[in-house]
């Protein structure tokens, strides 16, 4: 019997005082945090054009606010999230009615209100809600009961209602992106197989239809990635100029502060949605294969925490978050290697930008929670 | 053993009882069984994807690296070119003839706009511009390249270059610089030698990557036109880096051009203007280094302002141009054709000697006419000359003499020698366009399937007839029977400080004519103006500057009838286009000539009359003015 372990079953029992819950913290998964947000504030300084200010100083920041409330959040006790798990579900969708009702609206887009000097998008928020609201749906069910669709009615309906209100702000990248996290966590809380293959077949099916319905800059975005040289000054503009500055990195790249399309303005954003390629140009394939090496270990890390927790309303939450993290890298480094679509998303700890900085380490704070008590006791499972 | 410890053991399991404590960890069990699976399913597929991903890069950036890295390349620099000054033109004096001034103008670049069209449809808000300059403007932009920036207007007022600073941000892709445009401070004295620029047209594109430039100008005419090459220049270039809206950052390399060079030309301006003040419409004088062949005038009248042709030339002015029978676009002087006359009658003797068919000292008699079979050619002295000899048939230019010497020696060997003095072949002059003119022969006549007849030699004996020369080859002819050298007649005195060619007599070759031919020929054109009788006696020049030698010419343009001889035909009577042609040329001073000239006066009557007087004033004109140094008269008195 280790001393760890006595501890966790000490705290399990009671006496779980602050000071055991940060001994449990797992400090090379902070590190690990510190150190992609460490190659985002460098990135950022070169996207400042060699200067702090104006992204670089502010990132460091949040991060550090980021940080605190990370670490805040891995504190609190994972059945009173549990609890509250409702509720935050209920807030989120308010938000979304909300924003969809007064709020700002940006290049077309995303949609977010103004909370004192912060900007949230209720979008991105909403997403972390519902992870939690199916995983306090889920957390009791046996294997039988995920067999009984209509079970399984209340949840789709939780993930719909938001992928539609997310889809009328409008934001089809992250409805998507709701909707394939809401996915995971129902494959992984045991959904049949044969249920995700209809689903998948009446997406085939209403893809079509829905394009229609698309607005105009969504299908350029479509259009142009299915060929991105047919308008190289319009839509196509970006991923080709993206393509261009990533693969004139080389292997070794061209050095800090010394990447020529991100200087002179050719690559668009990039300190937020191509903030990789600007890594990618200046520290090359080596650069770019490290930042995705780090962000693979976060993931790895949320998978971990979802295998080792002892009840399901944490494994859900760590499969939920740990794939809603995956596709935010995933649709990101796909967009800036033209690999899929440009969807506007920020590559986690690494782009500029408050309001993601926030959810994703709140994110994190849930993932660390459900870690420090994953031994915690919830209700026995249910038919 | 403390009691959690068996606690341990129920992991999962809330309170015992209930539905069962094994039955609730057997479900446990199973539930967590299949997330495991899933989970792993989950998460390898996701990383899997990363790994996609990492492939993904190392294609971009390792296999195409080389490809995107030269895409990065041409995206970053964008290469300008820098127009060299355009060479100036410079009289014999330096004096500029044609020069550079200053020209605002307003550019468009058109990988500067997202929109051309509607920068222009701005653009023409502020300074209006019309239809055909739009056409033109989108015409240009299409066949150049995007960064090449087009001139949309030229020539910019102070009122419009403020009004299109202050809306500067509405207008992407325009810019206002300032370039040079062609000056021609003489206006129309110089126009028909100095030739004007235009903008290039499509086949003036000769991949020289220069005439893509906005406001660039070719020589379409005279001097401008044959030293084009040279008065261009060569472009330089700029390699900028530039960023992605064509912001210029820096400038990476710079290959400085080749400015255009200046040309010299050996016409004197003040004369050439001096001359042009003093004739009519329809007369063309020339003037030439009879050692050398410069040109040093050449007015004809009327003229055109070269300076029109900056801007463009307006429809209105180009139809006013060329339905001015009097064609001011055209050089009288060396496209104006003209049968030669009595100033013709030097060749002829020149051949009949040549042809031993005659000597000086022969002599013919004139009663007035010649008759042919039933022909009968006249002398313009209706009670003839007498008995002549060949100086006297020059000074008196006794029609009957050449009648009968040109009879002899036959139409051909006339040509021959008429083709030597420069009549009837192609000059080589740096005017483009001169008119070659014509000297008929026998061959020339049957090609047209005519005969030639008898009739036709003697009548072509006075330089009346098929002929058709130009007041230039008229001058080169005087040059070279006062220097026995087929000097060439020319306007390039220095290019880019190196001289032109010929300037020395000995740079020309003899004609290979007896000198004691020449010398009798010079003689009577002596004899024409300075001895009691000769036809132009009143035209010779003062005894301060020296003497010139000459010969007269009348040109019939109508045919004199019978009829009308007999009646007294006096052709002053005549409508004055029907009036003759007066002609004359000379050299002089006569025993060391320098200046040869000719003088065409249309409908001018006569020689004598017309001619004459104004080439002795073209002859003191040029003594003022390019009187030798003391040292070049000190040189040439002892020769």
């Amino acid at each position: 019997m280790s001393a760890t372990y006595e501890r966790r079953l000490l705290a399990r029992d009671r006496g779980f005082g602050l000071l055991q819950k940060l001994w449990l913290i797992p400090w090379s998964f902070v590190l690990l945090l510190c150190a992609i947000a460490a190659v985002g504030y460098v990135a950022l300084y070169s996207a400042g054009g060699g200067s702090a200010e104006p992204y670089a100083a502010k990132h460091a920041l949040r991060f550090g606010f980021g940080l605190v409330l990370m670490l805040s959040i891995a504190m609190v006790d994972i059945r009173f999230v549990a609890r509250l798990a409702w509720l935050g579900y209920g807030v989120g969708i308010a938000l979304l009615v909300l924003v969809l009702l007064h709020g700002n609206v940006g290049k077309g887009a995303q949609r977010w209100i103004e909370i004192g000097p912060l900007q949230l998008q209720p979008s991105e928020l909403m997403k972390i809600m519902l992870v939690l609201g199916l995983a306090a749906w889920f957390q009791r069910a046996s294997w039988e009961r995920m067999g009984n669709l209509l079970f399984l009615i209340p949840p789709a309906l939780m993930v719909l209602l938001p992928v539609g209100l997310i889809l009328r702000q409008p934001n089809l990248g992250t409805a998507l992106i709701a909707g394939m996290v809401g996915a995971a966590v129902f494959f992984a809380a045991g959904a049949r197989w044969w249920k995700f293959v209809l689903a998948a077949g009446a997406v085939a099916v209403a893809a079509p239809i829905a394009y229609d319905h698309l607005h105009d800059y969504q299908r350029a975005r479509i259009t142009t990635f299915l060929d991105p040289e047919s308008d190289p000054l319009g839509a196509g503009y970006n991923i080709i100029q993206s393509k261009i500055a990533l693969g004139s990195g080389g292997l070794w790249g061209k050095g800090f502060l010394q990447g020529t399309q991100g200087h002179l303005n050719f690559l668009p954003e990039k300190q937020t949605d191509f903030i990789f390629t600007m890594i990618a140009e200046e520290f090359g394939l080596a650069g770019a294969l490290t930042v995705l090496g780090l962000l693979s270990l976060v993931l790895a890390f949320c998978f971990g925490v979802a295998l080792r927790c002892r009840h399901q309303f944490g494994r859900l939450i760590a499969v939920g978050l740990g794939t809603n993290f995956f596709l935010y890298v995933f649709v990101n480094v796909a967009m800036v290697t033209g690999s899929i679509p440009v969807g506007g998303v920020p590559l986690p700890l690494i782009s500029h930008g408050g309001s993601a900085m926030l959810t994703t380490m709140l994110g994190f704070g849930l993932l660390l929670s459900v870690h420090v008590h994953r031994d915690a006791e919830f209700g026995p499972v249910r038919d | 053993m403390r009691p959690w410890r068996r606690a341990e053991r129920g992991l999962g399991s809330g309170r015992p009882g209930g539905s069962g404590f094994r039955g609730v960890r057997r479900e446990e069990e199973r539930r967590r069984g299949v997330f495991t699976r899933r989970a792993l399913l989950l998460g390898a597929g996701q990383l899997g994807l990363f790994g996609f991903l990492g492939s993904r890069l190392y294609r971009l950036q390792s296999e195409e690296g080389d490809r995107y890295a030269t895409l990065a390349e041409e995206n970053r620099v964008s290469a300008r070119l820098i127009p060299p000054p355009r060479g100036r033109i410079l009289d014999r004096n330096g004096q500029v003839v044609a020069g550079n001034q200053l020209n605002w103008r307003a550019l468009l670049v058109a990988e500067q706009t997202q929109d051309v069209g509607a920068t222009l449809e701005t653009f023409s808000r502020i300074v209006p511009l019309t239809e055909q300059e739009r056409a033109r403007i989108e015409r240009d932009v299409r066949r150049r390249r995007r960064f090449v920036p087009v001139a949309v207007r030229e020539f910019l007022s102070w009122e419009d270059m403020a009004r299109i600073e202050v809306n500067a941000p509405d207008l992407p892709g325009i810019l206002i610089d300032v370039g040079t445009t062609r000056l021609y401070p003489e206006r129309e004295h110089l126009a028909h030698l100095v030739g004007y620029v235009a903008p290039p047209a499509e086949r003036d594109m000769d991949g020289d990557p220069l005439l893509e430039l906005p406001g660039i100008r070719v020589g379409r005419a005279g001097i401008e036109r044959h030293h084009d090459l040279l008065l261009r220049g060569r472009a330089g270039a700029v390699q900028l880096e530039v960023n992605a809206v064509g912001r210029v950052i820096r400038e990476l390399d710079r290959r400085e051009g080749v400015p255009g060079q200046d040309v010299q030309i050996s016409v004197d301006a003040g004369l050439q203007k001096a001359l042009r003040g003093r004739i009519e419409e329809g007369t063309s004088v020339v003037v030439m280094d009879a050692r050398n062949g410069e040109v040093l005038a050449m007015a004809a009248q009327p003229s055109f302002d070269p300076n029109v042709f900056n801007a463009g030339v307006s429809g209105a002015q180009w139809r006013q141009w060329t339905a001015n029978r009097a064609t001011p676009l055209i050089n009288k002087a060396t496209n104006g054709l003209y049968a030669p006359g009595s100033t013709f009658k030097m060749i002829v003797g020149l051949a009949g000697l040549e042809a031993r068919v005659v000597t000086p000292g022969d002599r013919v008699f004139c009663p007035g006419h010649l008759d042919l079979g039933d022909t009968r050619f006249h002398c313009w002295q209706r009670h003839g000359h007498g008995s002549l000899d060949m100086r006297g048939a020059i000074k008196l230019s006794c029609d009957v003499y050449f009648y009968e010497v040109a009879k002899r020696t036959g139409i051909d060997r006339i040509a021959a020698m008429a083709n030597r003095f420069g009549l009837g072949v192609e000059l080589d002059i740096e005017l483009p366009g001169t008119k070659k003119g014509l000297v008929p022969t026998r061959a020339w006549r049957q090609a047209q399937g005519k005969p030639w007849n008898l009739g036709d030699t003697v009548v072509h004996g006075i330089g009346q007839g098929f002929y058709q020369l130009t007041p230039l080859q008229l001058a080169t002819m005087a040059a070279r029977l006062a220097t026995g050298r087929a000097v060439q007649p020319h306007l390039t005195r220095m290019v880019g400080g190196r001289p032109g060619r010929g300037t020395r007599p000995e740079d020309w070759p003899s004609l290979g004519i007896a000198e004691r031919d020449l010398k009798l020929m010079r003689e009577g054109m002596w004899a024409v103006v300075n001895e009691p009788g000769g036809t132009a006696l009143g035209s010779r020049l003062p005894a301060a500057l020296g003497v010139m030698a000459g010969k007269t010419g009348s040109v019939q343009v109508r045919r004199v009838s019978r009829e009308q001889r007999e009646r007294g035909f006096k052709a002053e009577s005549q409508p004055r286009e029907w009036r003759p042609h007066a002609l004359f040329v000379a050299f002089a001073p006569y025993e060391n000539p320098l200046y040869a000239v000719s003088v065409v006066v249309e409908h001018g009557l006569s020689g004598s009359g017309a001619a004459a007087p104004l080439a002795r004033d073209a002859m003191v004109e040029v003594f003022n003015r390019l009187r030798p140094s003391p040292g070049q008269r000190v040189a040439e008195a002892g020769r």
